[in-house]
């Protein structure tokens, strides 16, 4: 019976009980009086959250409202929120673009702000489009976005007289040329599963364009599929010039080999390989974007990801919760969160760029030259298909790249149960 | 007096049996009262909250659908991957600790007992893993195990093709049974060593004038005398065993080859995830495991009771 009470304490003590209750109790605070806005933020680490509290200091001093934050754990708040959105939300929240967000939208749990996009100016088409629910309105507020793309060390490719490659073939033909001169050529690590994503859905997009990415991301397309066995295939060809044992490793590890040298290249998002990297090192790290596969996609789609703002449609400030909103879209709130937050790019086309790094200079050319803006598997799709099916597989893959027949039925089988789970 | 009154209290103790005041079934009430409203709230309540959505889909914010034995049929048709592993892993848990961590703690327990040079010092060294939670473990499994920044690797000098102890899913769950196994030592140790204090030397001494050896001794003699120990012990090692979580947990989140059905559980129902339906079949799977050494170990413990 101890297994047994331990499970449902855990999962209804910790989980539906106590955590919901503590969001709730944050979200019940003073609100009636038309001057105070609720925020839940999942800004848990030093640096975003610093940024964020900037941002709304400058919008307190300037409509002379006051803005109250709940802080929670970044993955915390994410595990959490369903029973957040159906129990007492903040007015506003911060969470990601794309169908994680109209997932909710579609619940009716987000309120929509089409009316305050007519007003809003800078934003992409793209960016637009990943703010806008299934329903053809708008719900989302983006900040910032921090794209992927290929990493590597300028002295290294320098020293060995590596040139960028712009297609795929070049691509491979240069992971060979690093592995003959004792390089391993892609720093990879998967063993917290979702890293792995970021290769995949470049391979795809490459290979069969975005909409394809898109459609099969939303359960519209077999994975079965040819074109799906393709990109597996085109892996399953770079696979032996991966970093071995890539299950075991974390990216933080895998960034680290590629500072050491004792790696030549590697698929990460923007702020993550310069973590892992020293100060005077920084300076060495640079990127290129995915290379073509076919001449038909090139390289129109880049994944990345966008952090921004919603509006719970239980806001019971609505009015001042839509200044907020309005405030959010501004360059100027973005060039005072990127201030703190360098890591990422600004969304805005206004947003002043001369205190950019040469890095943030070149991912914000990359994303505004984009066609596409794609979110990452793990925000394209549902939540738990990602989790609890496409982990597994990339893993099951990665430990063997030649089953891929027996991967992707598996694959689509699981997606069937899944994505007929949710609809009545 | 003293004789007296044994008498006359087990006869008012009767009497009271068969009267109860008000004052006494309120406070009966209450105490008892709680504590069943607690039991049923707590452990009865979610069991069959848990039985009943196992035949739902739910994701805890559309409506619940009632799917029969689907979620069942996913998971014993082999469409959900991670399912036979786990169950796999989860019984060579309870073989691993019952038939190798649990023997070798009652060997340690009786060579400190015997009185071997710096027995304190061992019994203390021993013990220590057990004061740290399965996290730590796991965590500190992870700094000796790493492929690349392991120390042991560092000390087994393989660089150029090191081995990934893991990351390699053949391999992996024997390192994680090898750092839960070293804490569930000590742990098993400790209770053996308080056991065997409590053996009357004089068993042994008759032992010994009847001509029996130490091994006969041991075996016939210390060790039954131990049972109320052993029981503790038996149940300690499938508690632990199936309830084991935090260690794979804190290694890869209980992924490529460290599949636990707990872990299966937790991933289906908290987080984004939501399948609240498929997992919670996860977990009456889980509780069926369970109930069946529970109700086997209930059975011979009553069985044993009748035979005294």
């Amino acid at each position: 019976m101890s297994r047994r009470s331990l499970l449902r304490g855990a999962a209804l003590g910790a989980g539906a009980v106590t955590l919901p209750a503590l969001l709730a109790a944050c979200g019940s605070g003073p609100g009636g009086d038309g001057n105070t806005v609720t925020m839940g933020s999942n800004a848990s680490d030093e640096v975003p959250r610093k940024a964020l509290q900037d941002v709304l200091d400058a919008f307190e001093k300037k409509s002379g409202k006051t803005v109250e934050v709940n802080t929670v754990d970044h993955n915390t708040f994410q595990e959490n929120i369903n029973r957040y959105l159906q129990g007492r939300p903040d007015d506003v929240f911060t969470w990601f673009a794309g169908y994680r967000m109209q997932f909710f939208a579609e619940r009716g749990l987000l309120a929509e702000i089409s009316d305050l996009w007519k007003g809003f100016d800078g934003f992409s088409d793209a960016l637009k489009d990943q703010s806008t629910g299934a329903d053809g309105k708008q719900y989302f507020v983006p900040m910032y976005y921090y794209p992927w793309a290929v990493f590597y060390r300028k002295s290294v490719f320098e020293q060995g007289g590596y040139e960028i490659p712009e297609t795929f073939d070049q691509y491979t033909a240069l992971a060979r040329q690093m592995q003959k001169e004792g390089l391993v050529p892609f720093a990879f690590g998967d063993k917290d599963g979702w890293p792995a994503m970021g290769t995949f859905d470049y391979l795809n997009m490459r290979a069969n364009g975005y909409d394809f990415h898109k459609s099969l991301m939303a359960g519209e397309e077999s994975w079965t599929d040819p074109r799906v066995r393709e990109v597996f295939d085109l892996w399953r060809g770079l696979m032996p010039y991966h970093d071995e044992g890539a299950n075991g490793r974390t990216w933080q590890e895998a960034a680290q080999s590629l500072a050491l040298k004792k790696t030549g290249m590697g698929v990460f998002g923007l702020p993550l390989p310069g973590q892992q990297f020293s100060e005077a090192d920084r300076e060495d790290l640079d990127f290129f974007p995915f290379p073509e596969i076919t001449p038909e996609h090139g390289r129109d789609a880049v994944e990345a990801p966008i952090d921004g703002y919603l509006m719970s449609s239980k806001a019971k400030n609505e009015e001042a919760a839509r200044e907020l909103l309005k405030y959010l879209a501004t360059p100027a709130a973005e060039e005072t969160y990127l201030k703190s937050d360098p890591n990422n790019v600004a969304v805005h086309s206004g947003a002043d760029t001369s205190s950019y790094g040469p890095l943030q200079k070149k991912a914000a050319e990359l994303v505004s030259g984009a066609k596409q803006i794609s979110q990452f598997l793990d925000r394209d799709t549902r939540p738990d298909f990602a989790s609890t099916v496409m982990i597994k597989a990339f893993q099951d893959f990665i430990d063997d790249p030649d089953d891929i027949d027996g991967l992707l039925s598996g694959i689509e089988a699981q997606k069937k149960t899944i994505f007929t789970e949710g609809q009545e | 007096m003293p004789h007296a009154t044994a008498r006359e209290r087990r006869t008012r103790r009767r009497g009271l049996r068969r009267r109860f005041t008000a004052r006494d079934l309120a406070v009966i009430g209450v105490l008892l009262g709680f504590a069943i409203l607690l039991d049923l709230f707590v452990i009865w309540g979610p069991t069959v909250a848990s039985i009943t959505l196992s035949f739902s889909s739910w994701d805890g914010l559309s409506d619940l659908n009632w799917v029969g034995g689907d979620n069942y049929d996913t998971l014993a048709g082999g469409d959900y991957p991670p399912f036979w592993p786990a169950v796999r892993n989860n019984l060579l848990w309870i073989a691993f600790l019952g038939l190798v961590a649990t023997p070798f703690g009652l060997l340690l327990a009786v060579v400190i007992d015997r009185g071997v040079r710096f027995s304190r010092f061992y019994q203390s060294t021993i013990y220590l893993p057990v004061v740290l939670s399965l996290a730590v473990v796991g965590f500190i499994a992870q700094l000796v195990f790493s492929r690349d920044q392991g120390a042991l690797n560092a000390i087994l000098g393989n660089q150029d093709n090191p081995t990934d102890w893991l990351g390699d899913r053949d391999l992996n769950i024997w390192m994680v049974l090898l750092a839960a196994g070293w804490r569930h030592t000590g742990y098993v140790m400790i209770l053996y060593l308080a056991g065997l204090k409590a053996v009357a030397p004089e068993l042994k001494e008759a032992a010994a004038i009847d001509g029996a050896n130490e091994r006969q001794t041991f075996l016939r003699v210390v060790f039954p005398t131990m049972r109320p120990v052993n029981v503790v012990v038996l149940v300690i090692t499938i508690i632990e065993s199936l309830r084991a979580f935090d260690i794979v947990y804190a290694i890869n989140k209980g992924r490529n080859g460290l599949e636990l059905l707990s872990v299966l559980v937790t991933d289906n129902i908290i987080g984004e995830a939501s399948r609240i339906g498929f997992g919670s079949a996860i977990a009456v799977v889980l509780l069926t495991v369970s109930l069946g050494f529970i109700v086997t170990y209930l059975v011979q413990e009553m069985r044993g009771e009748e035979r005294r």
